[in-house]
């Protein structure tokens, strides 16, 4: 099943597509939070702090438990209303 | 309780009188009837403004919504909350956003339709993206403080 990875608005712009990292990849790489994924999807880049991030939408922070089938955001702050 | 998102134009104030039709039963039930509606303007940070893209993150934004009025039903006694928001594309002077929140007494009424918009607007997962004047595209980076 895996972990899906989203980014939305001017975060798909900087990261490109949503992922998929299957359960293998998550293995691997030893992906265990949000913090983890961030980091395996760009490579060790600082996340900036005003990025917000949602597991299953529900915000979190980044040390936050991921596992499979999860879905996670990451977005920039928001803009409605 | 109703949260709707609306890919299409719509007119507040015809929403407002068939929810409130629909809710019948409240009558003389409520005391207080607060709304707020959200127009988008034709300039922001000093630039014409030709149009907008509004983007969502579809369940996410409705789950969040649906959070937000059901908090404020437990602190302030609502009777009835409805949210309405666009997404898409959207031309100046198109609504946005419709909150509107029916109480026994309006105390509770301004507050919580204050609250409730003050929520969406800072944690709500929607984002706007600009087309001004010149052909030039930018994400809004932040809304303005409402308090």
């Amino acid at each position: 099943m895996g972990i899906a990875v989203k980014f939305f608005a001017s975060m798909r712009d900087l990261m490109g597509d949503d992922r998929e990292l299957d359960a293998q990849i998550v293995q691997q790489h030893n992906i265990k939070t949000v913090d983890d994924i961030w980091n395996y999807c760009v490579e060790g880049k600082e996340r900036p702090a005003n990025v917000l991030v949602a597991v299953n939408m529900d915000y979190v922070d980044g040390t936050t438990l991921v596992k499979d089938g999860d879905e996670v955001a990451f977005f920039p702050p928001v803009t409605g209303g | 309780m109703s949260v709707v998102i609306l890919p299409e134009a719509f007119n507040p104030w015809q929403l407002l009188e068939d929810y409130q039709q629909k809710i019948s039963e409240l009558n003389g039930k409520y005391g207080a009837t607060a709304v707020f509606v959200g127009t988008m303007r034709d300039f922001n940070e000093g630039d014409n403004v030709s149009q907008m893209f509004l983007e969502y993150y579809p369940g996410m934004t409705e789950k969040h919504l649906e959070k937000i009025c059901t908090q404020a039903t437990a602190d302030y006694g609502l009777l009835e909350s409805l949210v309405v928001h666009r997404v898409g594309e959207i031309n100046p002077n198109d609504p946005i956003v419709l909150v509107a929140v029916w109480t026994a007494h309006r105390k509770q009424a301004f507050e919580a339709c204050r609250e409730i918009m003050e929520d969406l607007k800072s944690r709500a997962p929607f984002w706007k993206k600009e087309q001004l004047n010149t052909g030039k595209n930018r994400w809004v980076e932040k809304n303005t403080k409402g308090y």
